[in-house]
């Protein structure tokens, strides 16, 4: 059995990770580019969403590669990834490309159908293999989402430009290559202290700009044309809202033991919209109603061309702008989507929020209180537990 | 007793499966009830400036039925229409929409969003609707009375649905006419789409001129389509997508029918999956020829007619050699 599994942002280093530990080939399939893309579009449905299409790139490629099993997550709706699995196993077969494909569904308040997915891949390992390779995915995964976080607030005020990219592909290769738990942590270390090296302008004048939406155009920035890199060189601190860990124990540990705590979401949301409508349409609000009352100089909100749940949110958003005072720009990503479309709008966005900044627009004036504890780089880390 | 208020209804959506019930609720109530006109090029212009730019056709002309109805109502009756069916949902739109249309940026009269969830059991819509009126101040016998008379209107417009009637043909007293041609063929398609005249450039009366019998999704018993549908690898979570499904294979496999003619709106969520589906199903079997029409507010109805009028020629080529 080899094995592979979609995209979404560096998801491959503990996938990778975990699988290996099981004993299970693993192939990793190449990082999306433009003919992964030119790909899964050829093959897949003309108004299917985004990531559908890139899977279907990623499993066609793997599948050169000689990958005989995708593993991939499942859904109950009414968001379509739900479905995915089942579109895209047709349309492989039709192209006679017979991939199997294993199918993880949340389980629906029930662990045991998790697991029973797990089992079907970890045939012969034993319940202590499971864990040691759960642990080590898991511990890559948070040291992961803990120096992307870091990442940010660095990138905003390197002096630089392209330091603080650079090293983080090298602490990805770092992590990836950690073959223990505590190998995990000694990558971790080096990683930061990379970051430590890297050279600063601790007295740029850094915007904060909250990021919202549909999780992968989120977090795969072949999809999102690196948009947190755009971002941060342009000087502007991004605040990611989805990581991955997190993502993982809301929607796979808390809501299997029914621990799931989304009330605050909904308490925010409410005033705008009564309902949950699938994917992350309701957090889309509520996070951006959270990002203006923390003081962030703007929200941007991302989505794949023709998602359902987030053309809810957008419809709901400018409302939101105005009562919360706060910008919002939208941008709708598909196939066509181009560096130098975003760039433009992001220029002008950044100008709009400088302008409102230098006014001493009052979401400002909170923020720029916050700021002036954290010029050391101490403090720059410690304020990263902030939101 | 309350005064007199007036409750407008759009003529969108699932007006097509549920306007009896909801008619027959609020008429028995005492309430006026105002149905906004059959879409036309005003309605979908309003509703293509009023809505995002990605939403897809169905749900700007949505917007555009209830701007229309805006200055003529006390009362806009939008459910949050989560699920029909236990174990389903309908399409996130659908979820947003009274929410949607709040924030949409223009006045518009209160609106009246019962949430109708049948995952929260058999019960759920009644409940829903009754403290929807309630709040209005009916008391709670009225509403029960209304509920039933409402619940009996909808089974006998399914039973004259299940007879083999369209819900046009029923909600506007219509006839179709006779069919000359021996063949009959298959419209899928969301009823929105398929019903609004306006919508699907009046596909449905072409076909009869030409001739055709024409089935419909809603034809077809609830209990056949589940049968159907439920040979899925996996439990389709959209109710509407079931229908369709459901449907299709039915037919699919019946050999009854000539053709297919698919009508989905760009941008469906749903469709773009389970329309792909279908396609592939009616390709590999290719007894059936399968025609997918896409509409949205760009379609002009040249190209429509074109395509349709070429389906609709290889049908008869095929028959004839």
């Amino acid at each position: 059995m080899k094995v592979t599994f979609p995209h979404m942002g560096y998801l491959y280093v503990p996938l990778r990770a975990f699988f290996s530990q099981l004993g299970i080939e693993v192939v990793v399939p190449p990082p999306i580019s433009q003919d992964t893309i030119n790909l899964g579009t050829r093959y897949s449905p003309e108004f299917a969403c985004l990531p559908l299409k890139i899977n279907i790139g990623n499993f066609l490629q793997a599948a050169e590669l000689g990958a005989d099993t995708v593993v991939m997550a499942g859904g109950i709706g009414p968001c379509r990834f739900g479905y995915y699995a089942q579109v895209q196993k047709e349309i492989l077969a039709d192209l006679g490309i017979h991939l199997d494909m294993i199918v993880l569904e949340p389980p629906q308040g029930h662990w045991r159908q998790l697991f029973r997915g797990l089992k079907s891949l970890a045939a012969n390992a034993g319940p202590v293999t499971v864990y040691r390779a759960g642990a080590l995915a898991w511990a890559k995964l948070k040291v992961l989402d803990k120096l992307a976080k870091n990442q940010f607030v660095i990138r905003a005020r390197e002096k630089v430009r392209g330091s603080t990219t650079q090293t983080w592909r090298i602490i990805l290769d770092l992590v990836d290559q950690a073959d223990s738990v505590q190998a995990v942590y000694i990558a971790a270390e080096q990683g930061q202290k990379l970051f430590d090296r890297i050279v600063l302008e601790p007295h740029r004048d850094v915007l904060k700009v909250g990021l919202v939406g549909e999780i992968y155009t989120l977090l795969e920035p072949a999809v999102n044309l690196e948009i947190e890199r755009l971002l941060g060189e342009m000087g502007v601190e991004v605040v990611q809202s989805v990581y991955l860990s997190n993502w993982v124990m809301t929607n796979l540990v808390l809501h299997t033991f029914h621990l799931r705590n989304d009330g605050e979401h909904y308490q925010l949301a409410a005033p705008y919209l009564g309902s949950f409508v699938g994917g992350h349409g309701l957090e889309t609000i509520s996070t951006t109603i959270f990002y203006a009352r923390s003081g962030l100089d703007g929200v941007i909100h991302l989505a794949p061309l023709t998602c359902m749940p987030e053309i809810v949110a957008k419809s709901i958003l400018p409302q939101v702008s105005v009562d919360e005072d706060i910008p919002v720009l939208t941008f709708m990503l598909d196939e066509h989507s181009a560096e130098a479309g975003i760039q433009t709008r992001l220029e002008a966005f950044y100008e709009l929020l400088k302008t409102r900044k230098q006014r001493g627009h009052k979401n400002n004036i909170k923020q720029i209180k916050n700021e002036s504890t954290i010029l050391g780089r101490k403090s720059i880390i410690e304020s990263l537990s902030w939101h | 007793m309350v005064t007199l208020v007036r409750i407008g209804i759009p003529r969108a959506l699932l007006y097509y499966h549920y306007f009896p019930l909801w008619e027959t609720f609020w008429r028995n109530l005492g309430v006026e009830i105002e149905v906004s006109p059959p879409t036309n090029k005003q309605i979908l212009d309003l509703g293509v400036e009023a809505a995002v730019p990605e939403a897809c056709l169905p749900v700007k002309v949505y917007y555009g039925h209830i701007l229309t109805l805006a200055q003529k109502v006390d009362y806009l009756f939008v459910p949050r229409l989560i699920s029909s069916q236990k174990g389903t949902y309908i399409c996130p739109k659908f979820m947003g929409l009274p929410d949607m249309l709040k924030h949409c940026g223009y006045n518009i009269p209160a609106i009246i969003a019962p949430t109708l969830n049948a995952r929260h059991g058999k019960k759920a819509w009644e409940r829903s609707h009754l403290q929807a009126a309630e709040e209005l101040g009916f008391n709670r016998r009225l509403t029960q009375f209304a509920w039933q008379q409402a619940q009996r209107e909808l089974a006998s417009y399914h039973k004259e649905l299940q007879a083999g009637r369209t819900p046009v043909d029923i909600l506007y007293q219509r006839q179709p006419p006779k069919p000359t041609s021996r063949h009959t063929l298959l419209l899928l398609g969301h009823p929105y789409n398929i019903f609004d005249e306006f919508v699907s450039m009046n596909l449905i009366n072409r076909l009869y001129h030409r001739g055709y019998q024409v089935v419909t999704p809603e034809m077809l018993p609830p209990k056949l389509v589940e049968k159907e549908a439920a040979r899925l690898p996996k439990h389709l979570f959209w109710s509407l997508g079931r229908l369709l499904v459901g449907t299709a294979n039915y037919y699919l496999q019946e050999k009854s029918i000539a053709g297919i003619v698919h009508v989905v709106s760009f941008g469906c969520g749903p469709d773009s999956l389970v329309g792909e589906l279908l396609e592939r199903r009616a390709k590999k079997l290719a007894h059936v020829p399968f025609l997918l029409l896409t509409l949205d507010e760009h379609t002009g109805e040249g190209g429509l007619i074109t395509r349709l009028e070429a389906f609709l020629d290889m049908i008869e080529w095929r028959h004839v050699s």
